[in-house]
């Protein structure tokens, strides 16, 4: 398979999940869907690298993965806050930052 | 057999990212992305990234979503009001996707990267395997791995932080 079917494939997945942050209201799908781009950035620099014929792409993969990691644990930890002091879990009713 | 190898992943990661964004229940949007994620680590496979794939099937599909599963039995899913706070929310988000969609295929279709319209460089054996990954990791990459490290650290205290119960600050 050409290159260029894993970068399309790659740009495809990165919509999708801005079409998830855009469209849902949940802050677990929003997590979910900023997952879905990280990983489609993942698929785009472990084919540019087998592209270029080096590895050191897939090690920035690997990097991405742990900011990945460290996304989630502190997106569900604010998560779990909000449960717990009885807030909406709900981007739109909780505004009280918007100026 | 590549081809079919390809097309059959990449139609798992397609629709386990069309799941994550369709579904109601948070459940089963995390059991979709389960389904994305192993289809990305046969693409890896493919892409000839043997450590990334195992990575991304223990740590990934395994580890995180194990967290994302607790977290969604303990907070419960919710069902999702039908209100828009912005009007014509839900005609104007698949148009701004499609276009980021197009706009990115321009930009890499049209770069005149030679190399794109191949299978890519000849690599030798060994090429994307633990030990390779390794020796780069420990040799020239050690200074973001040991940063990595000490946000991993950094994270872990924050949720701490963040999710622990204070009992008299509640009171």
């Amino acid at each position: 398979m050409n290159i260029t079917w894993y970068i399309v494939l790659s740009s495809l997945l990165f919509a999708t999940g801005v079409l998830g942050i855009l469209l849902r209201r949940s802050p677990m799908v929003i997590l979910l869907c900023l997952e879905l781009m990280l990983n489609a950035g993942n698929l785009a620099l472990v084919a540019f690298s087998r592209m270029v014929g080096n590895e050191q792409g897939q090690v920035f993969a690997v990097i991405v993965m742990v900011i990945a990691a460290c996304e989630v644990v502190v997106g569900l930890g604010l998560i779990v806050a909000i449960f717990r002091r009885r807030l909406p879990l709900n981007v739109d009713d909780l505004r009280e930052l918007r100026g | 057999m590549e081809a079919v190898v390809f097309f059959v992943a990449a139609i798992g990661a397609l629709g386990g990212a069309i799941g994550v964004i369709a579904m109601r229940n948070p459940f089963y949007s995390v059991l979709a992305l389960i389904i994305h994620l192993f289809s990305l680590a046969a693409l890896f496979l493919l892409l000839t990234a043997a450590f990334v794939a195992a990575a991304q099937v223990v740590v990934y599909a395994g580890a995180v979503m194990v967290l994302y599963v607790f977290v969604v039995a303990y907070v419960g899913g919710g069902g999702e009001s039908a209100w828009e706070p912005i009007p014509g929310q839900r005609l104007l988000a698949p148009l701004l996707a499609i276009a980021l969609f197009v706009e990115l295929s321009i930009a890499v279709l049209g770069s005149a990267l030679k190399s794109l319209e191949s299978h890519g460089a000849d690599t030798a054996t060994g090429f994307g395997d633990p030990a390779a990954i390794g020796r780069l990791l420990l040799e020239k990459f050690l200074l973001p791995f040991e940063a990595s490290s000490i946000l991993l650290l950094l994270a872990a205290v924050g949720a701490i932080v963040l999710a622990a119960r204070r009992r008299e600050a509640d009171a």
